[in-house]
């Protein structure tokens, strides 16, 4: 059994929410400049050549690269040999994220009451998804979510029978029916299997891969490929103003499920994205 | 793409004559208002109350800034998603607003407002908050502060970039893109 001080996590979420904010993957920069090779339209240059030089700035001026700093979303993979001890796991998280957005100049974007409204003024709750996992480390990864793409997400209970092509057609018409509201160039996490919540679960959680990492399964891997191939050519582009930058990655998980059935999540991630993780 | 310098509020002549595809740099003072501020703006109008602000040719910023860091007028601030705001856009426009900034398509009864009203709907690059917040030189609160990042905020602007995604005679960049 190893002890670990819950007020360690709250140090490591409260850097996480701030750096993941303010410095832009590196893998996203290099497929804008990627994208502005390939692009033929002056608009869709513009844009990706706007969102380089955003980047720079963010990281020169310790600005956020978007106002929209999310809901914090934090995924936990608590070794079962760890012994959580000095206070409350849960309120560590949120203490972590009330103090990375408050000393990161991060925007409070959580309302108290999904109905009613009313700003919690500190960003918290966060999202918090743990799993036990074997070990004695604890890992955690934050993924702020900003909700111009978390609007733009969608699950479906598809039919047993709908397979691979079932699937395509679904993403698809996720994404041309998001179009330019996500900000593209969007990143797109799918999720097939298990149940209603855990094809959601999984999409969210291929969000937090590195970018245009295929899956390790082939026939997943394939339809990645495939679906990043079909969606840049839907003529959305960057910002939605045309081009063939639409996506920089898809990212699928899969689970089994039940023989009735074959839910498909789809999460659609923004260009900020925005994923950094810790081991302690 | 050469940009063209318009400066704020927007005349008539003015806003009728940028077309969708223009690159347009705005100077002078623009408002950020977004979903909780235009339900509140147009339930008071409604109930017989003056908006808070003159909408007069004035442009309606739909974003909601990360606040200032010290030493600096604010903090990140780009554009949301528009379509949020379609259903009170028209009152906006009825009550003198010529220009919208944001990201994303808007409504068709959006852009028929925008045509009766000779208003534009300008485009800003969703996610260039650090970039943008360059361009504005000050910012004051104006109106429901409560709303924290919500809150109407009057920024003063220089060369602030934007593409013109809608124009007042209604050619759409986002349909033509779409198509």
């Amino acid at each position: 059994m190893r002890e670990i001080d819950v007020r360690e996590i709250e140090r490591a979420v409260r850097d996480l929410c701030v750096e993941t904010n303010i410095v832009a993957d590196t893998d996203v920069l290099d497929a804008f400049r990627k994208g502005m090779e390939e692009e033929e339209s002056p608009v869709a240059r513009e844009v990706l050549r706007t969102l380089l030089e955003n980047a720079r700035i963010a990281a020169e001026e310790r600005l956020p690269i978007c106002q929209d700093t999310g809901m914090a979303v934090v995924f936990l993979d608590i070794g079962q040999d760890v012994h959580l001890v000095g206070g409350g796991l849960e309120e560590a998280v949120n203490e972590g994220v009330r103090k990375g957005y408050r000393e990161g100049y991060l925007r409070k974007s959580v309302v108290k009451h999904p109905v009613t409204r009313g700003n919690t003024g500190d960003n918290t709750p966060a999202v918090i998804h743990t799993r036990i996992v074997p070990g004695d480390g604890v890992k955690i990864t934050v993924a702020p979510k900003g909700f111009g793409s978390e609007n733009m997400s969608f699950v479906k209970m598809c039919t047993p029978t709908a397979g691979f092509d079932g699937i395509r057609k679904f993403v698809l018409e996720c994404v041309r029916k998001a179009g330019g509201n996500p900000c593209p160039p969007i990143v797109v996490g799918v999720g097939i299997g298990g149940t209603f919540e855990k094809a959601a679960i999984m999409a969210k959680e291929a969000l937090t891969r590195p970018l245009g990492e295929r899956s390790g399964r082939e026939d997943l891997a394939r339809l990645e490929e495939e679906l990043l191939g079909e969606i840049n050519k839907t003529g959305i582009g960057p910002q939605g103003l045309g081009g063939k930058t639409t996506a920089l990655a898809v990212h699928v998980n899969a689970f089994p499920t039940h023989i009735a059935g074959m839910p498909v999540a789809v999460n659609i991630c923004c260009h900020a994205y925005r994923h950094a993780g810790k081991t302690v | 793409m050469a940009a063209i310098r318009v400066t704020t509020p927007l005349t008539d002549a003015v806003a009728r004559k940028l077309k969708a595809g223009d690159s347009v740099l705005i100077t002078g003072v623009i408002y950020t208002a977004r979903d909780a501020a235009h339900q509140r703006l147009t339930e008071a109008v409604a109930k017989g109350e003056r908006p808070p602000v003159d909408l007069k040719g004035q442009i309606f910023y739909y974003a909601g800034p990360s606040p200032a860091p010290p030493g600096k007028p604010i903090g990140s601030v780009g554009p949301t998603t528009s379509y949020r705001m379609d259903a009170f856009a028209p009152k906006t426009m009825e009550l003198g607003l010529k220009g919208m900034i944001g990201k994303g398509p808007r409504a068709k009864e959006v852009i028929d407002a925008m045509k009766r009203h000779g208003a534009v709907y300008f485009a800003a690059v969703g996610g260039a908050g650090a970039l943008l917040a360059k361009c504005v030189k000050a910012a004051k609160p104006v109106a429901y502060a409560d709303l924290g990042a919500e809150a109407i905020t009057e920024l003063t602007v220089e060369d602030f970039p934007v593409i013109v995604a809608t124009d007042a005679a209604g050619n759409d960049l986002y349909a033509a893109a779409a198509a």
